[in-house]
């Protein structure tokens, strides 16, 4: 039976240590929406998200009553719009339309962000690929909740140094279109090497098609509980820090697997994975960055910091896998700037640079996300950034992502604020050689050879 | 049978265990498990319940709770027994 200490050990987690459900994403294939009339393809798309994600939000909150655990958010994934438009959508109005309509039922269910506004392009684009990357600026600037990601690349294609091109200049576009509110649109949209087809977590969410008709997937979250625990074990070995990290990450991932089946059950839709990622956000206490100094870092950044993530990153892995019966999405820690006050406070004492970032992206659970950027960085540079962090991803077979937020008028030093989860970030210097030459030759990186590996 | 944890946080005072319990003798929920402790000056107890004869929502049992707990001038907290047997029991 259990007993007091325990009890009251989950509870300071849940109050003290920040842990929490931070997604429920209800993933919704779109595939049987198809349609050569952009009325019914937009009618059919608004029809079946609205039916299947009705309780969605409502059921959350009881989960969240009954269980005693906050969830954060209630999301909707949906398939890549790219894959169902074809037949109906010829001009960027068009796929704007479809936008506009996931937007509409994204507010209609209650669910505060809605992802998929997608498309898969690692190998080369269809006509409709590229119409809806091309569309990208104006539906994030139309939308409040649509989040819209590109798959650029993959170890087992190669890097599609065509649309790294495009998404360049598209991150400057839509960093223009919203540029009354601080080039936000940019924070709603992720350039992806690797992509899975189950991720929870926005803005990168999207429902794969190797995935079911309908599922739900669960995000969790806890940096603070992991900090906390790494608070009593100062001062001991590697073997303790990291049996100490695995520990936690089972006692998280184990919440996230209830709260997954118990919503699953709920609303009559398959279970499809949980994401063990560490999440940080804005909030004092529920920071990846404080994790890393707590295991005895000066500032995050310093060197050791890549040696850190990464047995945090694998031991996070280690004991979440063993708490749920599937694990997928990214799982692992997050390291997104703006999102966590420690790695703010590194960037402005000037102890962390994109370079270092760079570095920690190719053992932490995704890549350079939320990070504010100079406005006048040229679009190759950005180009020059996704190609970077997308050859990391495919030589090293992990999902990499890169999610830059070019601030019009903001030069470095410059402090951005973004709001809510999205947090504040100060604008980071990035290296103003050009790479332009490289990034205009056009085709594509051939994918890597899978032996001799050193 | 439906495992409830309850747990009461506060400054200790006579007749918190008697007042919770009356509610729950009303609501139809028994009491199988009672352990308390004091942490730091503060009373502290739990208690396992079935609340398998209840007839109100859950969610309502959650709010009266908390509202029996505001007038005691303790913290009173009901959550379903999975959160924590599925985080400590393999």
């Amino acid at each position: 039976m259990i007993n007091i200490f325990e009890v009251n050990e989950t509870i300071n987690m849940i109050e003290q240590e920040q842990l929490d459900v931070r997604t429920i994403t209800l993933g919704i294939s779109l595939l049987d929406c198809c349609d050569a009339d952009l009325d019914l393809l937009n009618q059919k798309i608004y029809a079946k998200i609205t039916r299947l994600a009705k309780d969605l939000v409502q059921t959350g909150k009881e989960i969240e009553l009954e269980y005693g655990i906050p969830i954060v958010n209630k999301r909707i994934s949906v398939t890549p719009v790219a894959l169902v438009a074809g037949p109906a959508c010829f001009s960027i109005e068009d796929c704007v339309s479809v936008a506009r309509t996931l937007d509409k039922a994204a507010a209609d269910t209650g669910v505060n962000f809605i992802g998929g506004y997608s498309a898969i392009v690692s190998k080369g684009m269809t006509r409709t690929d590229e119409l809806l990357i091309r569309s990208i600026p104006l539906a994030l600037s139309l939308t409040e909740r649509v989040c819209s990601s590109v798959n650029i690349g993959s170890t087992k294609t190669g890097i599609n140094m065509d649309a790294v091109r495009l998404m360049g200049e598209i991150i400057r576009k839509t960093a223009e279109a919203t540029k009354e509110q601080n080039s936000l649109g940019c924070a709603k949209l992720v350039v992806f090497c690797n992509a899975p087809d189950d991720n929870p977590f926005m803005a990168g969410a999207f429902h794969g098609v190797s995935e079911a008709d309908a599922v739900i997937h669960v995000g969790v979250s806890g940096p603070g509980v992991v900090k906390h625990a790494l608070e009593t074990v100062r001062g001991r070995d590697f073997e303790v820090l990291c049996e100490t990290v695995k520990k936690t990450a089972f006692k998280v991932t184990r919440v996230g697997q209830l709260v997954a089946q118990v919503a699953s059950e709920r609303l009559s839709i398959p279970f499809g994975i949980v994401d063990l990622s560490l999440a940080p956000t804005p909030s004092v206490g529920d920071s990846v960055a404080e994790i890393l100094e707590e295991m005895g870092l000066e500032s995050v950044g310093a060197p050791g910091t890549t040696a850190a993530l990464a047995l945090l990153n694998d031991q996070v892995k280690k004991g979440g896998v063993m708490a749920s019966s599937f694990v997928g999405g990214l799982s692992g820690a997050f390291i997104p700037v703006s999102e966590d006050q420690g790695m703010i406070d590194a960037v402005i004492r000037g102890a962390l640079t994109i370079e270092k970032l760079e570095a920690m992206t190719c053992v932490c659970s995704v890549g350079l996300d939320m990070i504010a950027i100079p406005g006048d960085t040229p679009a190759s540079t950005i180009s020059g950034i996704i190609a970077d962090e997308a050859a990391i991803g495919m030589i090293n077979q992990k999902t990499t992502a890169v999610r830059l937020i070019p601030v019009i008028g903001k030069d470095v030093g410059d402090n951005v604020e973004f709001g809510g989860l999205l947090g504040h970030a100060p604008v980071q210097r990035v290296n103003t050689f050009d790479c332009s030459e490289f990034i205009n030759r056009g085709g594509r990186i051939p994918a890597p050879i899978h032996s001799f590996k050193n | 049978m439906n495992k409830t944890i309850i747990t009461v946080v506060g400054k200790d005072a006579v007749g918190i265990i008697a007042k919770v319990c009356t509610y729950l003798a009303n609501n139809h929920v028994n009491v199988e498990d009672i352990s308390q402790t004091i942490v730091q000056g503060y009373f502290n107890m739990m208690m396992i319940v079935d609340t398998g004869r209840c007839t109100k929502p859950f969610s309502d049992m959650v709010t009266e709770l908390e509202n029996l707990g505001d007038e005691i001038g303790v913290k009173i907290r009901c959550q379903r027994e999975d959160i924590f047997t599925k985080m400590h029991r393999i």
